[in-house]
């Protein structure tokens, strides 16, 4: 690896005067400031930068931007790293440590390759056919394949950097800065409009950055230096390189991926690594440009086969002399450019191989001019050298230009440039609703109709020539002003013209003929990345795949990360031939986003960790906190989930909690429960109509408990609501409800019932909840308050009081989730925490315990209390949880009642709530657990039900569970079996649900 | 991303917003008068035309008013809103 050789002296566009240093695969490299990885390397004379992905082959360089298929590396090591880089797309830094992909132990030595002598028996498909046998093996064949191939390996870490998002508005977005892009930027920007300009490269200018040509009678480069200053002038223009447009989506909203910190080496977390734009223009201008097509012939993957435009711009971008002796192959004028550029800074020109019989373009004269041999009507049938290009064998078309006839010969040769022709950069187009046509002219598909308010501007639509590109972008500028109503200033501005010369027509050569019958021959690469070949494309046809996307799916061709941008339209070239039809029949494949990969941490930005979601915290939280107490996350809440002593373990404390409240008194913190203040003088119609039982004649001062349906007659939500006035009700929801619940009463009053007066206010954070369960209940409450008679006589159960606790105004509801004497204090959150500490005060005498969700599950399980969302999943009715006692027959309607008794709710086999009773009281069965009626049936064993909730109850001192049965009601008593994981099976028998005080005389005592 | 005129709050970005589906599905005035099928419609049949569709919005995280959106299912273009007073 000589440097010296590869490196022109003096040109392009690097900074010698800031060399880098960086390693590849370990070993220590230099390059300069402005280098890619991709130009570096090559200037260091490295060919081979991976291997491929299927065959393991050496792969080099073959373009010069986001196309780049073959050199993915992986940037760094450990939890920073980042896998599938294009070495194209890397601007490189001081310190940078690169790796191949899919190679080991290094890409010139791969034990991997072996994988490719046999690749005659790795046809598309191969996976699947091969490894379908026996039924259930596939996921360990796929662990192995994956570990043999695959791309990049993702870290393991959580990623140390850093990310911002940002949002942006702007009158005009223009995406690309190449000429056509930066005239439209300019244009726009003259006439007063807010201007954002994006493009991927680590500067704006694209084609003319490493284009020699003129414009306005100056280099390419001046005008781009003029023009850029213009821009940097104007105050509402905004100037975004090293910014990659990943996604269009609707209403011209697009996602831009800004590296920042990505190309310098910094320590420092002060910037981020990446900022993603979303952006909402008023007007789009994409001005995308093309990416060059391949050609595709034998052997066209080796290193030092590339594209002949990055050839161009390797040497003068880049400064890179890439060759000693090169020949160009190529269907169009285009190419010639490159042969002139080699020709230029000495490189040995072996000839120009034209697939056309007479180039007649005023390039090919040029060319012929400087004694350049160019063999016309030939084409390339094989490439020689395996980790490096050494030669190409030629032989001529005949005159039909779809075979090839007469004798070969052979050409020495370390480069080999390529043109197939043009393909616009549609990806964006695509993605925001446009439509493409085949365009046969350019043999290329372009955009036809658009969706949205956007245009394309430059080579993006299929304008090759630098004097169209920058009429084009000129005139969307303009457009663009004119339409969100700006007038435009047409006196001003540093306005390039040009002539380009006439270009003679390209000559669509999807595959180029060989003398060897396809697939007999050396490989053929239409898909570099996914090393899928023209015969897979023949053998997919011949088994039966007509459609692109079909094909695209079985053969991989086109889903690479690179999503196909080399590969795909030469697969639909070859698809046409091969079906005896054009491209346009055959159509492009969709195109999605992203269209360069985009970091996971990058979409993420600062939601993460802490910032992922909200956390909600009671007005007691610290206090639980400082108590020691576990705390299970219910929605966005932190409930305590118990309290454990220093040496109990979880079933020690959930015992303890639980006879506490059985036997003594405890209190829990219930805060999170949804409130809901109703008002107005229709709320009772509205709760009748939302609620199924009837709340027409409940008292002021009581509490009903209530079941909430959908329209489809299943379980929404349940809950206490109290009346405090003739016009006024306090709703209770459950935790994970409120907000649910809120939404579908407010829904139903603004769409439907708009003729009814009724408010609602959330007050859910504005209460704290502490209820105080147990015998000793009573006694611990009747010390905190002095206005408030909390007798049986006075205050039964299911009924609210107003009055003063611990010396703050207070709700008291008596209710109860666990089976108790209950009583629920709601006092302003303000006062939450000094309240439960009185209350824990007055109940010491009692051994006052504090109550955590587990032991509350375990209580109310007992009484056989469902938990919606637990015991129900949006398919269970309240005849299936047995509570038709609740289901009013009197009302005329209410939400979901009709329902209720379609004749699929009225089937006896739908799953009914049960009470499961283990044989072995020990025994806990698992919720989620299958139930089977039958244990000899044949497998699959039909399953009748699952358990839905299940504990040790420390009371009864055994095991039970709820269960939704098919047909349960009706079959109490009976044995039905769970069987587990490990392969045991649990009997149990059904029983009624209720294991805990059937009469309810606890709670009203 | 839709940008959505809010009636009352002016465009925003969807993520503002909950989709209520269909718009000017009428609950039926006597449910219990109803077949099964006769329901069933009300309950499940959706028109979801290729074209001009009738929705419904709510600006969740904004005003929480419901509102009518006119919008067409193929180009995404809002070309009608109704604040439902």
């Amino acid at each position: 690896m000589t440097s010296h050789h590869h490196r022109l002296s003096h040109g392009g566009r690097i900074d010698r005067d800031k060399p880098l240093k960086f390693t590849f695969n370990g070993t220590s490299l230099q390059g300069f400031h402005g280098d890619t990885l991709a130009s570096a390397l090559l200037a260091n004379g490295v060919r081979v930068v991976a291997r491929s992905l299927k065959y393991h082959r050496p792969r080099g360089v073959v373009g010069a931007g986001s196309e780049e298929s073959n050199a993915m590396v992986k940037i760094g090591l450990g939890a920073g790293a980042s896998p599938n880089q294009m070495a194209t797309q890397v601007s490189l830094y001081n310190e940078l440590d690169a790796y191949s992909l899919n190679c080991w132990p290094s890409p010139n030595f791969d034990i991997g390759a072996i994988i490719g002598v046999f690749s005659r028996f790795m046809p598309p498909g191969f996976y699947y056919k091969t490894f379908m046998w026996p039924q259930n093996a596939w996921r360990i064949y796929e662990g192995v394949i994956k570990r043999a191939s695959g791309y990049g390996t993702a870290p393991e870490a959580p990623d140390p950097d850093r990310y911002d998002q940002i949002n942006a508005h702007v009158d005009v977005l223009v995406i690309g800065g190449g000429p056509a892009g930066l005239s439209a930027a300019l244009e726009a920007g003259r006439a007063g409009a807010r201007v954002l300009i994006a493009d991927e490269q680590n500067e704006m200018g694209g084609s003319l950055l490493s284009d020699r040509g003129l414009a306005n009678g100056a280099l390419a480069t001046d005008w781009l230096k003029a023009s850029l200053s213009e821009l940097d002038a104007m105050d509402e223009v905004t100037v975004l390189k090293h910014a990659t447009a990943f996604g269009y989506y609707d209403h011209n909203f697009l996602g831009i991926a800004e590296s920042v910190s990505d190309h310098l080496l910094s320590d420092s977390n002060t910037v981020p690594r990446q900022r993603l734009w979303r952006i909402r223009a008023n007007h789009v201008i994409l001005a995308t440009g093309a990416i060059e097509r391949p050609l595709v012939f034998p052997n066209n993957d080796r290193p030092g086969v590339m594209l002949a435009s990055a050839v161009s711009t390797y040497i003068n971008r880049y400064a890179v002399n890439p060759a000693i002796k090169a020949v160009v192959f190529t269907n169009n004028d285009n190419a010639y450019q490159s042969a002139l550029d080699l020709h230029r800074i000495g490189v040995h020109v072996s000839a120009v191989i034209d697939v056309r019989p007479k180039p007649i373009g005023k390039l090919a004269e040029q060319v012929r001019g400087l004694g350049i041999t160019v063999l016309e009507g030939h084409v390339v049938v094989d490439v020689k050298g395996g980790k490096s290009v050494n030669g190409v064998t030629v032989m001529p078309l005949d005159r039909s230009g779809n075979a090839v006839v007469g004798k070969s010969h052979r050409l020495d040769c370390d480069l080999v440039a390529i043109s197939g022709g043009w393909n616009p950069t549609v990806h964006l187009h695509c993605q925001s609703g446009g439509t493409l046509r085949y365009d046969p002219g350019t043999s290329s598909f372009i955009p036809d109709s658009v969706m949205q308010a956007m245009q394309n501007a430059g080579s993006c639509k299929g304008s090759f020539t630098l004097e169209q590109c920058l009429m084009d972008g000129r005139l969307a500028g303009a457009k663009a002003a004119r339409e969100i109503g700006l007038r435009l200033d047409t006196s001003s501005g540093n306005n390039a013209t040009v002539q380009s010369p006439p270009q003679e027509p390209v000559t669509p050569m999807w595959l180029v003929p060989s003398p060897k019958p396809l697939g007999l021959g050396p490989k053929q690469f239409v898909d570099l990345q996914t090393d899928t070949t023209a015969a897979d494309i023949a053998i997919a046809v011949r088994e039966g795949y007509e459609s692109i996307e079909h094909i695209k799916r079985y053969t991989t061709c086109g889903m690479g990360t690179d999503q196909g941008k080399l590969g795909n339209v030469n697969a639909i070239g070859i698809l046409a031939n091969l079906k005896g039809t054009d491209p346009e029949t055959i159509g492009a494949t969709t195109y999605r986003p992203m269209y360069t990969p985009v970091p996971f941490g990058t979409v993420a930005g600062r939601s993460i960790g802490s910032l992922f979601d909200p956390v909600r915290k009671t007005s007691i939280h610290q206090w639980h906190e400082e108590s020691g107490a576990l705390f299970e996350n219910v929605g966005q809440w932190k409930r305590p989930w118990y309290y454990p002593r220093p040496t109990e373990s979880m079933q020690d404390a959930v015992y303890r909690e639980c006879m506490a409240t059985r036997t003594g008194v405890s209190l829990l913190d219930a805060s999170t429960l949804g409130k809901i203040e109703i008002k107005g003088p229709d709320a009772t119609t509205m709760l009748n109509m939302i609620y199924t039982n009837a709340w027409s004649k409940l008292e002021i001062g009581r509490c009903r408990y209530g079941l909430m349906l959908g329209e489809d007659g299943m379980l929404l939500d349940d809950g206490v609501t109290a009346r405090l006035g003739e016009y006024h009700y306090l709703m209770h929801t459950t935790t994970g409800g409120a907000a649910t619940v809120m939404a579908w009463l407010e829904r139903w009053l603004q769409t439907e019932w708009r003729d009814l007066e009724v408010y609602l206010t959330s007050t859910t954070d504005h209460w704290t909840t502490i209820s105080i369960n147990g015998p000793d209940s009573r006694r611990v409450v009747g010390k905190l308050s002095n206005d408030i008679d909390f007798s049986n006589e006075a205050f039964p159960f299911m009924s609210i009081r107003h009055g003063t606790v611990a010396g703050v105004p207070a709700r008291v509801f008596r209710v109860s989730f666990v089976g108790e004497l209950s009583y629920e204090i709601n006092v302003s959150s303000n006062h939450g925490r000094r309240i439960w500490e009185a209350v824990i005060e007055a109940g010491i005498e009692y051994g006052i315990t504090p109550l955590g969700t587990e032991a509350m599950h375990v209580l109310r399980a007992e009484k056989g209390y469902i938990i919606v969302g637990q015991d129900t999943d949006g398919s269970v009715t309240p005849n299936d949880l047995g509570m038709d006692w609740i289901v009013s027959k009197r009302k005329k309607d209410f939400l979901g009642k009709r329902s209720l008794y379609r004749s699929d709710i009225l089937r006896q086999d739908r799953k009914q709530m049960v009470g499961l009773l283990t044989d072995d009281p020990h025994v806990v069965l698992p919720e989620g657990g299958q139930i089977v009626d039958n244990t000899s049936a044949a497998i699959p064993v039909p399953m009748v039900g699952h358990v839905t909730s299940s504990y040790m109850s420390p009371f009864l001192k055994r095991s039970i569970a709820l269960a939704l049965i098919k047909g349960g009601h009706s079959i109490i008593g009976e044995k039905v079996y769970i069987p587990l994981e490990n392969g045991k099976t649990v009997s149990a028998m059904i029983v009624d649900r209720v294991f805990y005080d059937r009469e309810g005389a606890r709670q009203d005592e | 991303m839709l940008l959505i005129p809010c009636p009352w709050c002016g465009p925003r970005e969807e993520n503002e917003f909950t989709y209520g589906g269909e718009a000017d599905i009428v609950r039926p005035v006597e449910p219990d008068s109803l077949t099964d099928s006769e329901w069933a419609n009300y309950l499940f049949m959706r028109k979801n035309p290729r074209g001009l569709h009738h929705e419904q919005w709510v600006h969740t995280f904004g005003c929480r008013q419901w509102f009518n959106v006119q919008r067409d299912t193929v180009t995404y273009q809002i070309t009608a809103t109704d604040n439902l007073r």
